[in-house]
């Protein structure tokens, strides 16, 4: 069976039913939606210093819808027993699995990568005339076109987290509150919680859109002094994802399907 | 064929598979039978690769499921017709098997059209009824036109019409030279269905021999007698070198000796040879439940609590328990009447 296969196998799988498809629509209404909402209701004077990559600022609907999607299209395997007819198909687990990373991976990244593009390509024709839309710095063009690269690595993680977990709902719950809790909520704890937070894999990951400054002078949102540079910090956050996946087909080939 | 050798799974401190060896020949409907809990699906899931083996192995023509290439075009397996997306259609189900296995997409419609779904192939597959989940079930296991089927209680729900075609459909498969292995915990169903019957309790291996021969071993022969002057008739049997047991009146008739290893010739003879009016001599043929039952023995995972009054001695002869119809009984937690204390 070669990986080609392998990815037609699961690209059929996640298109023949109805969730993906809403997953896709949802996430693309709300990331845009949201920008255009801003682009239209921004004050005058804030317009002056609306820049693409604050464009970029709703992306997390996307992301974690794809997270959402990438989670089901695991745990629905396993909740109705397909994953044993996979198994069947494909006694290879490790490549079966791959090839569906591989497959939500690629969807999750074009979704990102098109709503990026056009996240900024309509605030740009709502407040093109008053506000900095155009490409200035690198961080302009990374965080616009390098959206989809981290919801890519983000769906990957996703994956892994519903071959280890196998329940849509623990799944799901897990990667909403880490991301979206955890990671903030560590700061609680005194003298070491900012420390800690600079290694954590959606610190790091949000680093690589965050990181250094647009042309007006408006830093990034992540915490000072991070470990890595942007591309540091996304290769640091996919390291992180590989190992979380090598332990969920590990755990996938161990035991009883 | 399918060889199993030295199989056992282990839950914990569960023996759920112990040390089951056994073989099934190709071109014929091997039963898999056993109550419930006693391992067979569990089984059926090592043969296939899902579930590892605490110890021993199995291998379908010689080689293990996993080092099978393409192994849809080897095996085909129906083990819980419920294995499919409910959003999914059962055309898009097909579909995504047979890409998997590179069969031409075309087996799709040629299975849809022989298991008769064509018409209802594009709705999804969470709407079936299970009559027809089980035959989109069947579809998938003979995409690849497999050598080796394995079914896991394929008649479990179905109506009489569905349970017809489906042993049909495996004679059909076992006729055309094909391994048919086929679970159940309905004995009369496999008497029907089965030529060869593998048989556990309890997860070891009982018997495996022809259904036949498992049959008249398990059920032996028994005969009833009755006439006017029962007592005589009684010495008269026990002085012939034969085991007779009193049953009282009931709604099987009035009372009667029931006579345990012999034929109704030796009894008849016996009578006649004393001189002895007889008003009723006829063979009593245990029910296939009744016969399961004493091979299976302490094998039944969960048994029952004795019913008061219906108590037997613990081994005792079961058999003797005369005309159950050999129906649609179900061996689930029936254990025999035995000891009251769970084991």
């Amino acid at each position: 069976m070669t990986a080609l296969t392998l990815v037609k196998v699961e690209r059929i799988k996640l298109f023949s039913t109805r969730s993906p498809w809403w997953c896709i629509a949802a996430a693309m209404v709300l990331t845009v939606g949201f920008v255009a909402l801003a682009a239209g209701l921004i004050t005058d004077t804030d317009a002056q210093e609306f820049t693409a990559p604050q464009t970029q600022g709703p992306y997390r609907f996307g992301f974690m819808i794809m997270m959402i999607m990438a989670v089901l299209a695991v745990t629905t395997e396993y909740r109705f027993g397909t994953i044993r007819a996979t198994f069947l198909a494909v006694p290879n687990r490790t490549s079966a699995l791959l090839a569906k990373a591989a497959v939500i991976a690629l969807v999750a990244a074009a979704v990102g990568e098109v709503a990026g593009v056009a996240s900024w390509g309509l605030a740009k024709a709502i407040r093109g005339s008053e506000a900095p839309l155009d490409f200035y710095t690198a961080r302009d063009y990374r965080v616009v076109f390098g959206v989809g690269l981290y919801y890519l690595v983000a769906a990957v993680f996703a994956v892994a987290i519903g071959v280890l977990i196998r329940q849509s709902a623990g799944a799901i719950a897990l990667v909403l509150l880490w991301p979206l809790l955890v990671e903030n909520l560590i700061l609680i704890i005194p003298r070491v919680g900012d420390d800690i937070q600079k290694w954590l894999p959606f610190t790091a990951g949000n680093n690589f859109l965050a990181a250094g400054t647009d042309h007006v002078g408006n830093a990034g949102d992540g915490p000072g002094d991070m470990p890595f540079g942007p591309w540091g910090s996304l290769v640091y956050f996919a390291v992180i994802t590989a190992a979380l996946l090598a332990l969920a087909l590990v755990t996938a080939k161990r035991r009883d399907a | 064929m399918i060889e199993a050798r030295g199989l056992t799974k282990r839950y914990g401190r569960t023996l759920a598979v112990n040390d089951l060896s056994f073989t099934v020949q190709p071109g014929r409907v091997t039963g898999f039978l056993g109550p419930n809990g006693a391992g067979k699906s569990t089984t059926m899931r090592m043969i296939l690769g899902l579930d590892r083996p605490t110890a021993g192995d199995v291998r379908i023509d010689g080689k293990r499921y996993a080092d099978l290439k393409e192994p849809l075009r080897h095996v085909g397996a129906l083990l819980d017709a419920r294995w499919v997306h409910p959003n999914r259609s059962a055309r898009a189900h097909l579909r995504w098997l047979a890409v998997s296995n590179r069969l031409p997409e075309k087996r799709v419609g040629e299975v849809l059209e022989l298991v008769g779904l064509t018409q209802v192939a594009g709705r999804r597959a969470g709407g079936y009824s299970l009559g027809m989940s089980q035959r989109l079930g069947i579809a998938g296991a003979l995409l690849g036109d497999p050598g080796v089927l394995l079914f896991d209680e394929p008649v479990n729900g179905l109506d009489p019409e569905g349970i017809l075609w489906i042993r049909q459909f495996m004679h059909r498969l076992a006729a055309e030279g094909r391994t048919v292995f086929v679970s159940s915990h309905l004995l009369s169903e496999m008497a029907l269905t089965a030529q060869d019957l593998v048989v556990i309790g309890r997860g070891r291996l009982i018997s495996q021999t022809s259904t036949s021969a498992f049959i008249e071993a398990a059920s032996g022969s028994t005969v009833r007698v009755r006439g006017p002057e029962l007592g005589r008739l009684r010495e008269v049997i026990v002085a012939g070198g034969l085991a007779a047991d009193d049953a009282p009146a009931s709604d099987e008739g009035p009372a009667a000796l029931v006579v345990h290893g012999a034929t109704t010739d030796a009894v008849g003879e016996l009578a006649g040879r004393a001189g002895l009016v007889l008003h009723e001599l006829a063979a009593q043929r245990g029910s296939l439940e009744q016969a399961f039952i004493q091979m299976t023995g302490g094998d039944v995972e969960y048994r029952t609590g004795t019913p008061v009054g219906v108590a037997a001695p613990a081994g005792g002869p079961v058999m003797a328990v005369p005309g159950q119809p050999a129906g649609a009984g179900i061996l689930s937690g029936a254990a025999p009447a035995g000891k009251g204390e769970p084991r």
